[in-house]
């Protein structure tokens, strides 16, 4: 007896060992890159790093602004493609689909989630860099189709799956009563969702589109096959621009060769974290509340 | 009345359009990678190395990309399954409080938004602390940190939805936290289990931004852990940018390999799950 009870005790500890670790990991992963980022900070003021539009790693300047400029932008553009039909689609499953067609669907969403983003990034090389080019054209812009908007595209479609299976959660825990009693007042459907189950579930519903937003903030592979990868801030959609992620996974290996060039690109990486990780964290909170409550 | 009415049809209307339109780039997606790598596709592209001048449009295959993304990725699966296994037992509420479940629940969500080039950068920072370069080993580390978070999350969703009485029933018996959570939770749990080892499996091969400088790249099957490693997504990286329509050819053949492999992946685990579900009591 002892023996089984000494046995979960020592099993007891390295699992609570194991959860402490868990809980470090992300205070770990950001206190690894500001050590690493230091020396350019020490520098440079951060303030200055995230506002210069000047980016001559050997002559020591390492202005962020146009890679911020780039992130924000192509972000910004894929919500403004993606969160209209994602919502749309994600109320139709939840709240008009049959159950079969509900549940065929999540397994489509579930497999689109689980497509490597690099194969996103070849359907954007092969079918909507063609594409934008020809509207670019059409429109008397010069460009090669690398561009801000074909960046835009390609986020929207991979941020799809998590905004449409995060929504049509928030949805359907909805409590069914809530519809009833707005449909016993013989108002349509779509009146119902529009005045009682979206008001209902507003909170979560925004939760979904800052996870969508967070996911395209810090998508690297595909992005940076399809936007052209230029250093400056783009003028209109048909210019290339150059997000964070993709400056800090194209440049690893001259970054060595520079002085505080790796010191530069963890920073970069710091702040993606810091980003991707507040949204995350307030979007989750959010989360975890709406589950509570009903 | 009749303004709702209308009202709806245009809504519901947009609603399917959009359905559609979501399915339709899934169904593109797959198609064009299929019929693209069909064309380019060889039995020399699974089996065999890179030989001299491949990167020309000479002979040889993928075979140092397959077997680096299994060894780098069933490296990484096997250190984020010894860890999210203990996790995801510790976070019943035997182990640990509530409200600190819930905090490290936190954690591990913001952990998995958390990019993958970060994960990369900071595996970089690990190697340079230890002095070791773009190696098997590099890789393995930042892409079981990437895989850690979802692997123990789905598990603690299954883990959490064993029911108590179950678990008391057990403990009614006599027997520790430990018995328990083998003899019943665990194997209530295994399908879940083994459903979330292989998620994690199928994100962590196909994620490309954490290995890109942790692994590296190299034409040869690595020999030990401080080699460097090939990877198929890197595998599609690297061919596509290269200017050679012959090369570019074989970056959708390498494409389909990944494609099917993260599809054989997703489907096995659906078996497995519903295979295992036998012994489950509900």
């Amino acid at each position: 007896m002892k023996r089984r009870i000494a046995k979960d005790t020592l099993t007891g500890w390295s699992m609570k060992a194991a959860v402490l670790f868990a809980n470090l990991l992300v205070f770990l992963v950001a206190l690894g890159l500001l050590y690493k980022a230091r020396p350019i900070l020490a520098s440079k003021s951060l303030g200055h790093l995230l506002t210069s539009l000047s980016w001559h790693p050997l002559k020591g300047e390492f202005g962020f602004y146009p890679f911020i400029v780039g992130t924000v932008e192509a972000t910004l553009l894929s919500m403004v493609l993606a969160v209209p039909m994602c919502l749309l689609a994600a109320i139709y499953l939840a709240e008009y689909a049959p159950r079969r067609l509900r549940e065929s669907a999540h397994i489509v969403i579930d497999l689109m989630a689980g497509i490597p983003s690099v194969i996103y990034g070849l359907f954007g090389i092969i079918v909507v860099v063609p594409i934008v080019r020809e509207i670019g054209l059409a429109l008397g812009k010069q460009n090669t189709g690398y561009t801000l908007l074909s960046g835009g595209v390609i986020l929207a479609i991979m941020v799809a799956p998590v905004i449409i299976s995060v929504t049509m959660e928030v949805l359907r825990s909805v409590p069914a009563e809530a519809r009833e009693t707005a449909l016993a007042l013989g108002i349509t459907r779509w009146a119902a969702i529009k005045h009682v189950v979206l008001r209902h579930s507003m909170h979560g519903v925004l939760s979904a589109i800052v996870l969508g937003f967070a996911r395209a903030f810090g998508e690297t592979i595909a992005v940076m096959m399809v936007i052209g990868n230029v250093a400056r801030i783009p003028r209109s959609l048909f210019d290339p621009a150059y997000p964070l992620p993709a400056l800090i996974a194209n440049n690893y290996g001259e970054m060595m060769s520079v002085p505080l060039y790796d010191s530069a690109l963890m920073l970069a990486a710091l702040i993606l974290l810091l980003v991707v990780g507040g949204f995350h964290l307030v979007a989750h909170i959010i989360l975890y509340r709406i589950e509570k409550r009903w | 009345m009749r303004r709702q009415i209308i009202e709806e049809k245009i809504f519901k209307a947009l609603m399917i359009a959009s359905l559609a339109t979501v399915f339709l780039a899934l169904l593109a997606i797959i198609a064009i990678i299929v019929a693209r790598g069909a064309k380019a596709m060889s039995i020399d592209m699974i089996i065999k190395t890179p030989e001299g001048g491949y990167y020309l449009g000479k002979g040889g295959g993928v075979a140092n990309a397959i077997v680096g993304s299994l060894m780098l990725t069933g490296g990484a699966s096997i250190i984020s399954l010894a860890l999210a296994l203990p996790i995801a037992f510790a976070l019943q509420r035997e182990y640990i409080p509530r409200r600190i479940a819930r905090v490290t629940r936190l954690a591990l969500d913001v952990l998995w938004g958390t990019p993958s080039i970060v994960y990369g950068a900071f595996g970089f920072v690990i190697m340079v602390y230890l002095g070791i370069g773009a190696s098997l080993l590099g890789g393995i580390i930042a892409l079981s940190l990437l895989m850690l978070p979802i692997m123990t999350r789905a598990m603690e969703e299954i883990i959490r939805m064993v029911p108590m009485q179950l678990k008391e029933i057990s403990y009614s018996l006599g027997t520790t936290r430990l018995e328990t959570t083998f003899s019943v939770v665990l194997r209530q749990a295994l399908p879940g289990v083994c459903t979330a080892a292989m998620l994690a499996f199928g994100r962590g091969i196909g994620d490309a931004a954490s290995i890109l400088f942790t692994a590296g790249y190299t034409d040869y099957i690595p020999h030990s852990l401080l080699d460097p490693a090939a990877s198929l997504p890197l595998a599609v990286f690297f061919q596509i940018a290269t200017p050679l329509p012959a090369v570019q050819d074989r970056a959708y053949a390498s494409a389909l390999i990944l494609l099917l492999v993260v599809l054989l992946v997703n489907l096995v685990a659906r078996l497995l799950s519903a295979r295992f579900s036998r012994n489950i009591i509900k």
